[in-house]
């Protein structure tokens, strides 16, 4: 700016005007309202000249302005920045100057040089020709002088001029033109003295700086007008009271007293307008110059943005007399930017919801995937565990040796188990996701190990040892959640059992010290062990172990991944879905223990976990049966609650166990190989006579030792230790051809077979009668096909009357009554059923139109001591509807469509 | 052949289950298969046919009992819908069964429009069942000329 102001003042520096309105001086004197600052463009500013500058947008405190500015360091700094320009601007002039009258002064010496030497030349000239006869002695001389001076100044003229140096014509010439120059010379002289002092003159008129100043503060002004001009700015000056001294406004709407000297707050009314003042108030205080974008929300300019720079003024005593504040509308860039974060929001929202939906659809695939084997799974398991399950449940119901029973037992608990862990697989998300919840039930652990045990001989399909071997210190009662631990001994001993084609598969079960893993675990199981206390912790240690093929140690780190088996081979040729071990070592590590393994190939492998258990009070097994016991709630089975010791060999060809024909037996499809307990009781429940050691069951020393030392008479267990029982055989040779006779009967495993057989049982001594009245022949069809499974028959009666006419002539154990039927309905034939059984006659019967001829022949015959169950059959399960049965004397009722659940149910409680 | 059989299989895995989406069959359809064992192999079928013939005798009286000029027995075609009824329930042939509902409905407020409607929607579900479960046969037959075993399907 300083250059620019430089340059235009050299190009007008020449005929620079003094103007006579001038800032501040003519402060003073000018009205307030009319804006005296805004200045007209003046005349010798070219640049401003065709610029149209508004009038009255600034508003200034005229008095208290030029205070101001000499106060201030603000105001200060800028009149010495305009006195060092008038400075420098005078000293450029003044060299000007200099230089020219050095220039004039030497052109002066010049002049007068040649003067004199005219002169001197004029008088000689002049001279001669009249002195020479008169002066002849010096004229010698004279002449000598005069060509020395001749040849000392004019030498080269004097050449010239050699031919015509005397004549008379040519000093005459000399002398003429001499005397022009020095005419030229004087003119020259006087002009250069009237520039001289013309000079002197405009420096005169330069000498005054208020003049120069107000000029170039007039361009100041002009100049920032023309920034300012168009720029949505406020600028302004404030006392320390934040009253307006001074206000630029590019929109005024308010006049210049409704302004100054008053405050924002005064002014001003709405949002913002307190921030604003508090803000100037803040700087103020602070002292230091800050920015900040207020909204406000004013009635005068409506919603505006502005950044708002303040800083504060200091007079030159560095006192604080107010503050500068300058705002700028910032309104569109605001509502842009503002509109550029939500976009920018919405786009990391959208992007969140993006990454959430990848991983979401990444986790419904393996879901999918997940859900798709467990359809599959579930569908190989359930359809033939249901028929497993179902037929135990009712052969459970027959009449059962204790060994049968107990096999029994075993089969319905490990069908349910296989129930719930199929369920439980699905958990597998559950454990991932943190859901899956853990019971705490009380349990016998040697019970678990055994039935588990059992339950793998009995799908057993080579010639495998299955030994469980459980350490005398080990509780009778433990709490934990029964189901997992189950769930992790049944995967790994039918992993070992997959893995091992000779030798055997073991459980091995262990009290041990609190492992290192579990530090927060102050109690010791030894401690435990001997202060008895009814419910504290212990850590058991489970080794599963085989025989078998190994697993490699490059192998072991990815052992427990899901979908992963030791390789694609083994996949190949064991099967399996690669999820159990998985499962177990998630499980494990939910209850708090530890899952490892080591593995030899060819040698074997060994699963160990360690799981914390509280331990139960054991002297309470009557009434705390857990749900491997209470499954047989009548006849009393070894207590097998302290045994320490199971084994399960391998069977040959013909020779069943335990010399009863276990009917699960006859779908399981491998039955080659029945594996028989062998059970060595250690335990001191006194029932050790009724133990026997049946088919065999070699026993070595370690298992000797596992006897427990408070039994001193176990040894007598042993007595048909290493032979087989002759009569055992015998029978199980007959045993197993029942069986195989049946299964050739029976090709496809179903439960209806076993039904049947059991069927066959009952028959032979009571087979309830049964009368079912329906009319629909299909319905009549398919309760036919029920029944039959359910190993029942049945008489039918077509509608009402045909059921009064059956009943007169036989009796029956249960009806099945057809609710809507034409001719004579079910509610209406209960009715006159029930008015039979209480009146011993069909009066009623008769009464409401059935033809009681047919009737009155038996009617002496008719037992009636007994009311007859009759069980409605209803399409409408509405309350309504079985409160109308029951009304009309039915005693309970099944609701249509007709199942054989619904069936079974029905008949086991009206017929038992 | 074994691919053959594995093909029929899912097949039929498939088209049982197409069957149940589609609603035309329910749960009472499976305890059906259920009860077909060796002893009656062909349970299902007999049930069924018995089911369709049943179906055929019974519209046959509706129709002819809302063909009457005149006025028309609501009750009696009330009757035939409530024998309906019985049957598709039990064979679990749920489409025909859910129109039988409101067939009933329309017959005990007497309504002509309403039964006649029903009416042709029953005969035209009945058909449309009578064709699936043919097909359905028909590829368990299939399965079992190639040697394989009508396999069980587990629609939950």
């Amino acid at each position: 700016m300083v250059c620019e102001m430089e340059t235009d003042q050299q190009i007008e520096e020449m005929d620079v005007e003094v103007l006579s309105s001038m800032w501040p001086e003519d402060v003073g004197g000018t009205e307030p309202d009319n804006q005296f600052n805004v200045e007209k463009p003046a005349g010798d500013s070219d640049t401003l000249k065709e610029v149209d500058i508004a009038e009255k947008r600034t508003m200034a405190d005229l008095k208290r302005l030029p205070d101001l500015l000499n106060t201030t360091d603000q105001g200060s700094s800028q009149l010495t920045n305009l006195v060092k320009q008038w400075e420098y601007m005078q000293d450029h002039a003044v060299r000007l100057l200099r230089e020219e009258l050095k220039i004039l002064t030497k052109q002066r010496e010049e002049a007068e040089a040649k003067e004199l030497k005219i002169i001197e030349e004029h008088n000689f000239e002049t001279e001669e020709p009249e002195n020479v006869p008169v002066l002849d002695e010096s004229s010698d001389l004279f002449r000598r002088f005069k060509e020395k001076k001749r040849d000392k100044l004019v030498g080269r003229k004097r050449i010239e001029i050699d031919e015509e140096f005397d004549t008379v014509a040519y000093w005459k010439q000399k002398a003429l033109s001499l005397e022009k120059m020095l005419e030229a010379s004087t003119e020259r002289e006087r002009r250069l003295i009237e520039k001289l002092n013309e000079s002197l003159k405009t420096m005169e008129s330069h000498s005054a700086p208020v003049e120069e100043l107000t000029q170039n503060l007039k361009r100041a002004e002009g100049f920032l007008h023309f920034i300012l001009q168009n720029a949505p700015i406020v600028m302004g000056h404030q006392d320390k009271d934040l009253r307006y001294l001074f206000i630029y406004n590019k929109f005024p709407t308010l006049r210049e007293h409704d302004i100054l000297g008053k405050t924002d707050v005064e002014i001003f009314h709405g949002g913002g307008v307190k921030e604003s003042e508090d803000f100037k108030r803040e700087v103020l205080e602070k002292g230091k110059a800050s920015k900040r974008e207020i909204t406000f929300e004013t009635d005068l300019f409506g919603s505006k943005t502005f950044l708002i720079y303040v800083e504060p003024v200091y007079n030159k005593a560095r006192e604080k007399i107010g503050i500068n504040y300058m705002g700028m509308e910032v309104t569109d860039q605001v509502r842009k930017r503002e509109k550029m974060a939500k976009l920018r929001e919405d786009n990391a929202v959208r992007k969140a919801m993006e990454s959430e939906l990848t991983k979401t659809i990444h986790i419904t695939e393996e879901t999918m995937r997940a859900k798709q084997m467990l359809a599959t799974m579930s569908h190989e398991i359930r359809s033939p565990l249901s028929g497993v399950v179902g037929m135990a449940e009712i052969l459970s119901t027959t009449k059962l040796d204790k060994e049968q029973r107990q096999l029994l037992n075993v089969m319905i608990s490990s069908g349910d188990l296989v129930l719930q862990l199929i369920n439980d697989i699905l958990d597998l998300s559950k454990v991932e996701s943190g859901v899956m919840k853990l019971e705490a039930t009380k349990f016998r652990p040697r019970e678990v190990v055994k039935h588990v045990l059992q339950t793998a001989a009995a799908s057993l399909k080579k010639e495998l040892t299955l030994e469980g071997n459980i350490a005398d210190e080990v509780p009778i009662l433990v709490v934990g959640d029964v189901l997992r631990i189950r769930q992790i001994l049944t995967n790994l001993i039918s992993n070992a059992i997959k893995f091992t084609h000779q030798g055997k598969v073991g459980i091995k079960l262990k009290v041990i010290p609190k492992p290192s893993f579990a530090s927060d675990n102050t109690h010791k199981a030894d401690a435990e062990e001997q202060n008895g206390l009814a419910e504290t912790s212990v850590w058991i240690c489970c080794d599963v172990y085989d025989t078998g093929i190994g697993i490699p140690e490059n192998a072991l780190p990815c052992l427990f991944k899901k979908y992963m088996q030791a390789s694609a081979d083994h996949a190949r040729k064991y099967g399996g879905t690669g999820l159990g071990l998985a499962i177990c070592k998630q499980l494990v590590e939910l209850m708090g223990g530890q899952l490892t393994v080591t593995s030899q190939v060819n040698l074997g492998s060994t699963f160990t976990f360690i799981l914390p258990y509280k331990v139960a009070a054991s002297n309470d097994h009557s009434d705390d049966q857990d749900e491997f016991s209470d499954m047989v709630d009548h006849q009393p089975e070894p207590d097998d609650s302290t045994e320490g010791y199971f084994q399960f060999k391998p069977l040959l060809g013909s020779i069943y166990s335990n010399g009863g024909p276990v009917m699960g037996n006859n779908f399981l499809p491998h039955k080659a190989m029945l594996p028989s307990p062998v059970k060595l009781i250690n335990g001191n429940t006194g029932q050790s006579e009724s133990v026997q050691v049946e088919n065999g069951g070699y026993m070595d020393d370690t298992r000797l030792e596992t006897g427990s030392g408070h039994c001193p008479e176990s040894a007598h267990q042993y007595e048909n230790g290493n032979g087989r029982c002759p009569s055992k055989e015998s029978e199980s040779c007959s045993s197993s051809q029942a069986s195989s006779e049946m299964e050739s009967e029976f090709t496809v495993s179903s439960p209806r077979e076993d039904v049947q057989t059991e069927t066959e049982v009952k028959e032979t001594s009571k087979q309830p009668k049964i009368l079912l009245v329906e009319d629909n022949k299909i319905n009549i069809m398919v309760a036919k096909s029920m029944m039959k499974q359910l190993g029942y028959t049945f008489d039918i009666a077509n509608n009402g009357v045909e059921a009064i006419t059956a009943i007169n002539s036989s009796s029956y154990d249960l009806v099945l009554m057809d609710v809507c039927m034409p001719v004579l309905d079910g509610l209406k034939a209960t009715r006159l059923i029930r008015s039979y059984e209480e009146s011993g006659n069909w009066d009623a019967a008769v009464e409401a139109g059935v033809d009681i001829k047919v009737l009155e022949n038996k009617q002496m015959s008719v037992r009636s001591t007994n009311r007859l169950p009759i069980i409605a059959m209803t399409a409408n399960t509405l309350s309504e509807s079985s409160e109308e049965c029951y009304a009309n004397g039915m005693d309970s009722f099944i609701s249509k469509p007709v199942t054989l659940q619904k069936l079974k149910q029905c008949l086991q409680q009206y017929l038992h | 052949m074994d691919a053959l059989v594995a093909q029929l299989q899912m097949q039929y895995r498939n088209y049982t289950v197409s069957l149940y989406q589609q609603g035309f069959l329910d749960d009472q359809f499976t305890e059906l298969k259920k009860l077909q064992d060796d002893a009656s192999p062909d349970f299902v079928a007999e049930v069924l046919s018995l089911f369709f013939e049943d179906c055929v005798k019974l519209i046959g009286n509706m129709a002819r009992a809302l063909d009457q000029t005149g006025t028309v027995d609501f009750s009696q075609v009330g009757a035939s819908v409530h024998q309906l009824k019985g049957s598709s329930s039990s064979v679990g042939a749920k489409r025909v069964k859910g129109l039988c509902i409101t067939f009933k409905e329309y017959c005990e407020a007497n309504n002509y429009e309403g039964c006649v409607r029903c009416l042709q929607q029953v005969d035209i579900e009945f058909k449309a069942l009578q064709t699936k479960l043919q097909d359905m046969f028909n590829l368990e037959k299939q399965i079992i000329q190639a040697g394989g075993k009508v396999p069980q399907v587990d629609i939950n």
